[in-house]
């Protein structure tokens, strides 16, 4: 079907003869470049309506990095990352998982409602252990139905899991007001957990561990995308589902385990802001973290690893960008355009880098659909 | 060569300007110049062939004529006045109508949508004057066909007609034919020449591409031979006429493959590339594979196939003939794993398999050399090293718990490469990138390595050139000295009847005879293949 | 669970609520999906759609707000799905690339922007439109349960129906119909036959954009009477699904629209009836709906074999 993202590491050989350097200077024009014109798009864009551009962005650095603001962003990137990989995962299959939405908000409304009673019960740590399996599990098993309509109905996953997202949405706030619910507040949400029953901090900082597991996350995942034979069959299942059948994989069973771990994925990463940060969940909490992610997992080219230090450039970016929001009185969905912007940017640097024909061409699944190798005549 | 400047010469002076000309046509893709000056004058009521081996330039000549391609140097003359064709629909408004090789008809269409897709007019379709111009060519050619059946059911040979039907109906007077006799039956290739004979008679000048001598010998007016993208020669009419056919074929092998192929070995096996035949194995060995009365179901258009019983014995070739579309996938799927079978059992060394997924039976032995090698034998954006362990993720040693060894990988990757004489930069080369020919040696390396007992081979020369397909072909028999069985299934007639022991027909999904090998076989097998009678 | 007394169900009042509501939820959808069936006959997939719908509903809103007229709305509404579908056109029909990775940029894009021009234009108040102005055909409206409903709508209602049926007719006996149903089936035999692929799919697109921002249009203007970001809800995705169902006949869109939009309207039907369930498990009802039809009814392939491919002429 498709070509699949490999990273320098995966194939060393250039088909055409680029040096390293070239090959490596490309890939990052390739990279950063929609992001910055989509920053620039942005700009001209809040110019327009009737704001300071450089004011706006000197906010975001203000509110994303300057004093301890850094922290926050870490913290916000920790969050933020387990999504990408589980994204990479299924996308490496050519699978669309988009119940991400659906997926975080139920593990984040499970361990929300859980924490305050198991802690009761089990030590602080046990607790912790407990709930980021409880959170991984009810990810894995919110993408279940759209996995078993996929592997063996061929049913279109893109409206499946963006079914499952809303009901997910309303079945989290059915358990956050009710079994779940604090009927001592107005507003319902959950039991707030104790502080101490929370993520513990890196000593010295105010950073929760959540970015420790989140780092180890991103290097198991990368190992086992790029050096596994699991690693090995997504990306067959992506590039050429017939032949995943006809070389004997079976593709019913790696497409659920695709999205059963991306599931699970996205639900440590509820998991990781709920314990961290939050510490309890109102009944209408819906960030849209998962949106947002998308174009980096794609301008990362499925790279767990790459994909890092654009988790870390958005993260600034949205810690920086509440604060600039509020500052300028722009509503702070504003960062959706800039995040859709990236998509047609990177996009369209593909067909111009096509069209040139610079080097190899690192395009993801998705995009090489208009690149199928024809057959000859 | 001396008689090309004569048939040029020829074809500008005369009163009868030609209806086409192709003059210095060049055309050059990354690596390779698929046409080179290329002059070729077609004139009205001819049938001007086109002869060459696949990847001569023949398919490449006619997308410049049809418009789907540009020339990077020439000009075409039509009716003796220069012109652009920059798109199909120039070549049509031009009066050049292409007869493609792979079917350019919606199957999901009627047939009379097909014929109106792409007229001018107004909003609403005009079925009756469709119609009633759909009765008039028809006519013409001697044939029927009903407007409102729905294309994809019709037979190739029918789709084939309104194909032709379709080229005229914009009012072409030169039709190019793509090698449209691949998938015919000898019968429907008889049809084919009585309607070209109409067409000649109508004033129509026509191109017939082949890689057939004799199909060029005998259907042919005029005969222009390529190679390696140029005009290795031609044949006028006078030649055509006068010679016999032996003859002809031995000058056009000259012309082909130089003087030292003629008479090294007989005409026919050339051309065919076929290895010399070896001692026929009596069917007494083991039998290795089994199947009883086997039914599946196809896809769609496709027939599946029912109750089929055949059995392959250790160190047989047993041939599968019949046209395209009868059944062969299924049968080789059902064979393979990746098609369940709806009845009946298929049995390997005597087991029956029928519960055993594909990976399963590969590590039995069974293996499978697909015909539809970048649909689903290769994997395109993977290393060449990747595809050829890629029936074996997971498994030892190229992966120890999970974990990739690349080194291992490569190791295997090299010696595959070296022994099946695989031409690819590295191992480490996109597989996609790699030649028809390259890809085929590929999925036979990666079959055919750690002990296989039974392969299933579908189409497995189909498009490639001559020297890999004889390389192919000796393998097989290689295989077959080694006491391994195989199963080729193939719509190349001449190829089993020179490489099988036996050969079974399929026709419409059911085996109507199985044969062993020998004088006689041919007409035989030919018959039941268009089901005009019962073994 | 909570017992529901079946009498009390099908009360006049619960199956007016529940029907007229029904056809008034399903319009957009009817609009909406229809256009998709265009799109997707041609072999465009528009995944973007929700995104078109929205930019609908805030421009048809605007326009009407504005501009004083339902029509100038509905108008508005029009050119700015198109606006949006232009996207879709140059991206994915001109250039090739991905469509489905346009489509979720077109979708969030929209998302963003129509929340950001919302709150620039408005602030934080949220403008009411008046009432949209009903036709009513003598006679047929007096038909119980639905005849109010069916027969007393917005002009524009009525304008769907007719494009339901000019849209099955347009798609089987006329020379767009025939080419557009080719460059979703085989485009290479669109090609071959001297039609532009390119350009069919092109109009196809740029109509789908003008429809589904008409059924935003409607949900804004005609429907909710205000525009609230994200007010779509997955309308757009629902078309979708109402799309792949309807297999190529705009006649099972009719009734596919008008099916969900019932599911949609199951919550205030159910408390008029006097059943009291919490609008969260209504809300969930319609997307349940959806995946049930899935199961149920999506079998086998009807989807045009060229869906979400980008055609490139012949060559190597």
């Amino acid at each position: 079907m498709s070509d699949v993202a490999t990273a320098i590491e995966d194939a060393p050989e250039s088909v055409r003869a680029t040096t390293p350097l070239t090959g490596f200077l490309d890939l990052v024009i390739r990279s950063v470049l929609p992001l910055l014109l989509a920053l620039v798009a942005g700009g001209i864009l809040i110019a327009a309506l009737g704001h300071n551009p450089f004011g706006f962005y000197l906010d975001i650095y203000r509110g994303g990095i300057e004093l301890s603001a850094w922290q926050d962003s870490l913290m916000r990137a920790s969050t933020l990352t387990p999504i990408a990989l589980g994204l990479i995962v299924v996308f490496r299959a050519n699978i669309w998982n988009l119940g991400y939405q659906g997926q975080f908000l139920l593990s984040a409304a499970m361990v929300a409602g859980l924490g305050p009673h198991l802690e009761r019960h089990l030590s602080a740590t046990l607790t912790l252990i407990v709930l980021f399996f409880v959170a991984g599990i009810t990810g894995a098993v919110w993408t279940l139905i759209p996995a078993i309509l996929k592997a063996w109905y061929q049913t279109n996953e893109i409206i499946t899991t963006l079914m499952m997202t809303f009901i997910g949405i309303s079945l989290a706030a059915i358990l956050v007001k009710g079994p779940f619910q604090d009927f001592s507040s107005n507003v319902p949400q959950t039991l707030p957990l104790n502080l101490d029953q929370l993520l513990p901090t890196i000593p010295g900082t105010r950073t929760h561990v959540g970015v420790v597991i989140a780092a180890v996350l991103v290097l198991v995942v990368h190992y086992a995308t790029t050096r596994t034979s699991f690693g090995l069959k997504l990306q067959v299942l992506g590039a050429n589902p017939r032949a995943a059948v006809h070389v004997g994989l079976d593709p019913k069973r790696v497409i659920l385990t695709a999205f059963m771990c991306s599931g699970a994925l996205v639900g440590v990463a509820a998991a990781i802001e709920i314990l961290g940060i939050l510490g309890y969940v109102r009944a209408d909490y819906n960030p849209a973290y998962g949106d947002a992610v998308i174009p980096f997992v794609f301008l990362a080219r499925l790279n767990a690893l790459a994909v890092v230090p654009f988790i870390l450039f958005y993260s600034v970016l949205s810690i920086g960008g509440d604060f600039a929001a509020q500052n300028s009185g722009l509503p702070v969905d504003f960062l959706l355009v800039i995040v859709g912007l990236t998509l047609l940017f990177m996009v369209f640097i593909e067909y111009l880098g096509r069209r040139r024909e610079i080097g190899r061409s690192y395009i993801t699944p998705g995009l090489r659909a208009g690149l199928r190798l024809r057959k000859p005549r | 060569m001396a008689s090309d400047r004569h048939e040029q010469a020829d074809s500008t002076a005369g009163a009868d300007a030609p209806a086409v000309e192709l003059i210095g046509i060049t055309k050059v893709f990354p690596g390779v110049v698929a046409n080179d000056d290329i002059h070729l004058a077609i004139r009205a009521g001819e049938v001007h062939c086109l002869l060459g081996e696949n990847g001569a330039g023949k398919s490449t000549l006619m997308s410049v004529l049809s418009g789907m391609t540009q020339p990077d140097a020439g000009s075409i003359r039509v009716g003796g006045s220069d012109v652009r064709i920059d798109s199909p629909r120039s070549a049509l408004a031009l009066g050049v109508g292409m007869v493609y090789q792979h079917s350019t008809l919606v199957p999901a269409l009627s047939v009379l949508e097909n014929l109106l897709l792409g007229e001018g007019g107004g909003l609403r379709l005009d079925t009756e004057r469709g119609e009633a111009r759909l009765a008039e060519i028809a006519a013409t050619l001697g044939v029927h066909v009903d407007p409102r059946a729905r294309t994809g059911d019709l037979s190739l040979g029918e789709q084939q007609q309104v194909e032709i039907i379709k080229a005229l109906w914009r009012g072409s007077n030169v039709l190019i034919l793509d090698e449209p006799t691949s998938m015919l039956t000898p019968e429907g290739v008889a049809e084919l020449q009585k309607v070209l004979v109409r067409l000649k008679e109508a004033g129509v000048a026509l191109v017939f591409i082949t890689h057939k001598l004799h199909e060029a010998t005998s259907i042919g007016d005029r005969v222009t031979i390529l190679k390696q993208g140029r005009v290795a020669g031609t044949l006028g009419e006078n030649d055509l006429r006068s010679r016999t056919a032996d003859d002809l074929q031995a000058e056009i092998v000259r012309i082909m493959f130089g003087e030292e192929a003629v008479g090294s070995a007989p005409v026919a096996e050339l051309e065919g590339a076929l290895p010399e035949r070896r001692q026929a194995v009596r069917a007494s060995g083991d039998v290795l594979l089994e199947l009883a009365g086997v039914s599946a179901s196809g896809d769609g258009i496709s027939a599946g196939i029912e109750d089929v019983s055949l059995a392959l014995h250790q160190g047989e070739i047993l041939g599968v003939a019949g046209v395209d579309g009868n059944g062969q996938r299924e049968l080789a799927e059902v064979v393979a794993g990746q098609r369940r079978a709806t009845a009946g059992d298929v049995l390997l060394f005597g087991t029956p398999i029928g519960k055993l997924d594909v990976r399963s039976r590969q590590k039995l032995g069974l293996r499978y050399v697909t015909d539809d090698r970048l649909g689903e034998g290769i994997v395109g954006s993977l290393a060449v090293g990747l595809n050829l362990v890629l029936k074996r993720v997971g498994q030892r040693p190229f992966w120890k718990y999970g974990r990739t060894q690349r080194g291992q990988i490569e190791r295997e990757a090299r010696e595959l490469v070296a022994e099946f004489d695989v031409r690819t930069p590295s191992v480490a080369t996109r597989a996609g990138t790699l030649s028809g020919g390259n890809i085929q040696k590929v999925l036979l390396a990666r079959e055919l390595s750690s002990e296989p007992k039974v392969v299933v081979f579908n189409k497995p020369t189909y498009g490639l050139d001559i020297r890999t397909t004889l390389a192919v072909r000796t393998r097989i028999q290689e295989l077959a000295a080694d006491g391994i069985a195989a199963l080729v299934i193939s719509t190349d007639l001449e190829e089993l009847l020179g490489l099988c022991d036996r050969i079974a027909v399929l026709y419409q999904g059911r085996l109507v005879g199985t044969f062993e090998n020998g004088p006689g076989a041919a007409e035989r097998i030919g018959e039941l293949m268009v089901g005009s009678r019962a073994a | 669970m909570i017992a529901l007394p079946v009498a009390s169900i099908f009360t006049q009042a619960f199956l007016t609520s529940l029907v007229a509501g029904g056809l008034l939820a399903g319009v957009p959808l009817m609009f909406t999906a229809l256009g998709e069936q265009i799109s997707e006959a041609s072999g465009v997939l528009n995944i973007g759609l929700e995104g078109m719908m929205l930019t609908g509903a805030y421009t048809g809103f605007v326009g009407a707000y504005y501009g004083g007229h339902d029509w100038l709305g509905y108008l508005a509404a029009i050119a700015g799905g198109m606006a949006v579908s232009v996207i879709m056109v140059v991206f994915c029909v001109r250039l090739l690339l991905d469509q489905i990775v346009v489509g979720i940029a077109i979708t969030l894009g929209a998302e963003g922007a129509t929340s950001v021009l919302q709150g620039a234009q408005f602030g934080q108040s949220y403008p009411r439109l008046p009432a949209a102005s009903d036709v009513s055909i003598p006679l047929l409206d007096r038909i119980p349960i639905f005849g109010a409903s069916l027969f007393q709508q917005p002009l524009v209602v009525y304008l769907g129906f007719a494009l339901i049926a000019f849209t099955a007719w347009m798609l089987r006996r006329t020379r767009p119909g025939l080419n557009l149903r080719a460059a979703g089936q085989k485009p290479q035999a669109l090609d071959a036959a001297g039609v532009s692929v390119v350009g069919t799919r092109s109009l196809a697109v740029l109509t789908t954009g003008a429809l589904a921002g008409l059924g935003g249009g409607y949900l804004s203007i005609a429907g909710a009477g205000i525009f609230v970001p994200f007010m779509t809800q997955g309308q757009g995705y629902i078309a979708i699904v109402i799309c792949m169902l309807a297999r190529g006949r705009p006649v099972w869109v009719l009734i596919g629209a008008f099916i969900f939009g019932m599911s949609l309207q199951l919550a205030t039907a159910l408390q008029i009836a006097g059943i009291d369930i919490s609008t969260d498990v209504i809300n969930m009802i319609p997307f349940v709906a959806v995946i049930l039809s899935l199961i149920l009814f999506a079998r086998g392939d009807y989807l045009p074999p060229a869906l979400a491919q980008p055609y490139v002429r012949g060559a190597r």
